[in-house]
C-alpha cells in the first residue's frame, strides 16, 4: 500500500519535471522518438503490403492445392511419363476419400481449331472443366447456364465461352445458343463465363479466346490427355495436413511401393504465402536492427540526461533521504523518471508513426491502403520504450540511491 | 600512508530528556556537525552508542535509519531545503510521503501542520513566492507534520534577518512549550540564549554542559551586551561588533 502511494506520486512528480522541461525532455527523448517512429511505421507499411498481397493470393485463391503427374529423378527408369499421368480415377479417389479438400475440378486442356461461320481460329485453348471449376476459379456465368455433372457424364457436346470468344467469333445474340466446331465438332454454346481480371503479380494479362466443354469428353478427345486437378482446401491453416492427405490418398490409390517416391508433385498456394510472409518479416527484422541501434542511442541520451539530473537534484536527494526516503525509495524514484521520459517519447514517436501510416494510405494508386500499427506493435513499442527506461535509468537511479545524505546536503 | 585519524567526536557522553530545548555550540571544526549528523542518524558512529527513545541506533541499517528519520526526527536546515516544484503543503506532505502511516488524511495532517506555524493562508504558495521567514516555517511544518520525537534545527536562522530569526525562535519556544524536544545546532550567542540548556563542544569533546541561565560564557555575553548599551548611552558612540563570540569561548577556556 505505501509502495502504491510512492509510485503515484512519484509518477506524478517525474511527469511535472518533465513538463517544466519541456524541450529538454524532448531532446532527451529524440532517440527513442525516432526509433518507435520509424519500427511502427515499417510495421504499418510491411503489414499494409502483406495486407494487399493477401487480398491478391486470395483473390487467386489462397487454399488452392494444384497436382500434377511427375517422374521423379529417382524413377526415371522405372516408370515413363504416360504412366504417371493423373487419371480420373485419380482425381476421383482424392474426391471421395479427402476430408480436407473442399471441392476439385480436374482439367485438360487441348489446343483446338474453333470455328463459327466463316471465322476460324486456330490454336484456341480449350480446356475441359468440371462444374467445381467455376467456384475453384472464381469465374461465374454470365449468361446462359453452367456445365452441369449430366453434361459431363453424357460427354454432351455443350461449351462455354468467355466475350473475347464472343468477339473473336463474332457469335450473335451475346453469344448464348450459338453453335461453334472445335476441331469439326458441333458445340452449342450454353453459357458465358466471365473474364477474370488477374494481377500482373500472377501472370495476369490481356484476355485470351477461351473454350470450355466438358471435362470427361475433353479427356475422350485427346490420345494422350494431361490431367491437372486444381483443387481447393477447406482451411489455409491445414496446408500441412492436406498436402499428407493427398499424398497419401493418390500412393495408396497408385499403389506406390513404399520405397518409391511420389510420382506426381503437388504445389499449395500457401506455400508462396510462406515465402512472402518470410521476406515480410525479413523486412521487418531488418527494420528492427536499424530501430534497436537508434533505440540504444536513444538510451544512452536517456541515460546521460538522469546522470545530469542526478547531479542537479543532489540536494533534493538529500533531502527526501533525511526526511526518511530510503534507498530503494530514491532508486525507484529516478526509475520512474527515466521510465516516464522513455514512454512520453514512445507515445510521441507512436503518434508520429500513426501519422505516417495515414500518410501512406493516402497516397493515391499506392498500395497501402490496408497500412496500420497493430495492436502488438503498440505494445512492443510502449514495453521497449519503458525497458530502455528502466535499462539505461538504473546506474543514474543507483548512484542517487547510494548517494550519502549528508554530503548530497552540502552539495553545492 | 601514515595518514593519522582524526576524530570528529571523542568521549561524548550526552543525555537530552524528552522535552528539553537544548542548544548545542561550538565553532567550525568543533564536531558540532558531526554531532548533530549522528543525532539526526544520517550518520553513525564509528564507536560508541547512540540510543533514540530506548532503542539504539548505532546498530541499524540504511532503511531502519531511514525509517527513524521519518517518524522520530523532524530537520530544519539553515537553507530550508524546500523543493521549488511543490507547493507549501507539498513540501509538507513530502514527509508523511515516506511515512508508514496512510495517505488518507495526509492533507489535513499538513494543512495542520502549516496552521500550526501560521502559514494556513499560504498553504497553495511556492517556495519561491514566499519570504525567508515563511519558507522556514514551512520547513518547520515539514519538521512536524511527523510528530517526531525531536526537532533538529541545524543554524535555523542563519539565512534570516534578525527580526524574522525572533519570529522563528519564539516558533521553536512555543513548540518547546507544547512539549517537543528541540536541538538547535548554532554558533550564534543570541540564538542559544532561547534555548534551556546550552551545549559546548571543542574539539570533539564537550566543553560544557549548563542550563543556559547558569552557563557562564553565556552569563559573559550577556554581561558583555548589557556592558556595550551602557557604554553606548553614556558616550554616544557606536558599539563595535566584532569578535564577541571568540572572545567568549576564550574566556572560558
Amino acid at each position: 500500500m505505501i509502495f502504491v502511494r510512492l509510485i503515484v506520486q512519484t509518477v506524478f512528480f517525474a511527469v511535472g519535471q518533465m513538463l517544466s522541461n519541456k524541450v529538454r525532455a524532448f531532446l532527451t527523448t529524440l532517440g527513442i522518438i525516432i526509433g518507435v517512429w520509424a519500427i511502427t511505421s515499417v510495421i504499418a507499411a510491411v503489414g499494409g503490403l502483406k495486407n494487399f498481397v493477401l487480398d491478391e493470393f486470395a483473390k487467386f485463391g489462397a487454399t488452392k492445392v494444384f497436382i500434377w503427374g511427375n517422374v521423379p529423378d529417382s524413377l526415371r527408369d522405372k516408370v515413363t511419363w504416360e504412366e504417371v499421368r493423373l487419371s480420373p480415377a485419380d482425381g476421383e479417389a482424392l474426391r471421395k476419400h479427402s476430408e480436407t479438400l473442399e471441392r476439385l475440378t480436374m482439367q485438360t486442356s487441348l489446343g483446338a481449331t474453333v470455328s463459327h461461320g466463316d471465322k476460324i481460329k486456330q490454336g484456341v485453348r480449350v480446356t475441359g472443366i468440371e462444374p467445381d471449376w467455376h467456384e475453384i476459379e472464381q469465374r461465374f456465368v454470365m449468361h446462359g447456364r453452367a456445365l452441369t455433372q449430366s453434361d459431363d457424364e453424357g460427354e454432351l457436346q455443350v461449351c462455354l465461352v468467355n466475350e473475347q470468344a464472343i468477339e473473336e467469333l463474332t457469335l450473335e445474340k451475346g453469344g448464348v445458343g450459338s453453335y461453334i466446331f472445335i476441331n469439326n465438332r458441333r458445340f452449342l454454346v450454353v453459357g458465358v463465363v466471365e473474364t477474370k481480371e488477374m494481377s500482373p503479380m500472377f501472370g495476369g494479362g490481356e484476355a485470351r479466346t477461351e473454350v470450355f466443354i466438358p471435362f470427361r469428353l475433353a479427356y475422350r478427345l485427346r490420345d494422350w490427355p494431361w490431367v491437372e486437378i486444381t483443387a481447393q482446401m477447406k482451411s489455409p491453416d491445414i496446408a500441412e495436413d492436406c498436402k499428407e492427405e493427398i499424398r497419401f490418398i493418390l500412393r495408396k490409390h497408385r499403389q506406390l511401393p513404399a520405397d518409391w517416391e511420389d510420382t506426381f508433385e503437388m504445389f499449395q498456394m500457401t506455400q508462396a504465402l510462406e515465402n512472402f510472409r518470410g521476406m515480410a518479416a525479413a523486412m521487418t527484422a531488418s527494420a528492427g536492427v536499424l530501430v534497436g541501434i537508434s533505440l540504444l542511442v536513444g538510451g544512452i541520451g536517456i541515460m546521460n540526461i538522469m546522470l545530469v539530473s542526478v547531479s542537479e537534484r543532489t540536494r533534493e536527494i538529500g533531502l527526501r533521504k533525511a526526511v526518511g526516503a530510503n534507498p530503494v525509495v530514491i532508486l525507484l524514484q529516478f526509475l520512474i523518471e527515466a521510465v516516464i521520459l522513455c514512454i512520453a517519447g514512445g507515445v510521441v514517436g507512436l503518434i508520429a508513426g500513426q501519422a505516417t501510416t495515414l500518410a501512406l494510405r493516402n497516397i493515391p494508386d499506392f498500395p497501402m491502403e490496408g497500412a496500420e500499427i497493430p495492436v502488438w506493435a503498440i505494445l512492443l513499442a510502449f514495453f521497449f520504450s519503458a525497458g530502455v527506461g528502466v535499462v539505461f535509468g538504473m546506474w543514474p537511479a543507483i548512484k542517487a540511491a547510494r548517494l550519502n545524505p549528508i554530503e548530497a546536503l552540502r552539495h553545492e | 600512508m601514515g595518514t593519522e585519524r582524526v576524530h570528529a567526536l571523542a568521549g561524548v557522553d550526552l543525555t537530552i530528556e524528552k522535552g528539553e530545548f537544548v542548544a548545542v555550540m561550538g565553532q567550525s571544526g568543533s564536531g558540532k556537525s558531526t554531532l548533530m549528523n549522528i543525532l539526526g542518524c544520517l550518520d553513525k558512529p564509528t564507536s560508541g552508542t547512540y540510543d533514540l527513545n530506548g532503542k539504539p541506533t548505532h546498530k541499524m541499517g540504511a532503511f531502519e535509519l531511514a525509517r527513524i528519520r521519518n517518524e522520530q526526527i523532524g530537520f530544519v536546515f539553515q537553507t530550508f531545503e524546500l523543493l521549488p516544484r511543490l507547493t507549501a503543503l507539498g513540501n509538507v506532505q513530502l514527509a508523511l510521503l515516506y511515512s508508514k502511516r496512510g495517505w488518507i488524511g495526509s492533507r489535513r495532517e499538513a494543512k495542520r501542520a502549516l496552521d500550526r506555524v501560521g502559514l494556513g493562508s499560504r498553504i497553495r504558495h511556492r517556495p519561491n513566492q514566499l519570504s525567508g521567514g515563511q519558507r522556514q516555517r514551512v520547513a518547520i511544518a515539514r519538521a512536524l507534520v511527523n510528530r517526531p520525537a525531536m526537532i533538529l534545527a541545524d543554524e535555523p536562522t542563519g539565512n534570516l534577518d534578525s527580526a524574522t530569526s525572533e519570529d522563528i525562535l519564539r516558533l521553536f519556544g512555543e513548540l518547546h512549550a507544547e512539549g517537543q524536544t528541540i536541538i538547535i545546532v548554532t554558533h550564534e550567542e543570541d540564538i542559544a540564549g532561547h534555548a534551556e540548556r546550552i551545549v559546548r563542544l571543542r574539539d570533539g569533546k564537550i566543553l560544557s554542559d549548563f542550563p543556559t541561565a547558569e552557563d557562564p560564557i553565556h552569563n559573559a555575553y550577556l554581561q558583555r551586551a548589557v556592558d556595550i548599551a551602557m557604554l553606548r548611552a553614556s558616550t554616544g558612540r557606536q558599539p563595535g561588533n566584532g569578535g564577541h563570540g571568540n572572545g567568549a569561548d576564550g574566556g572560558a577556556a
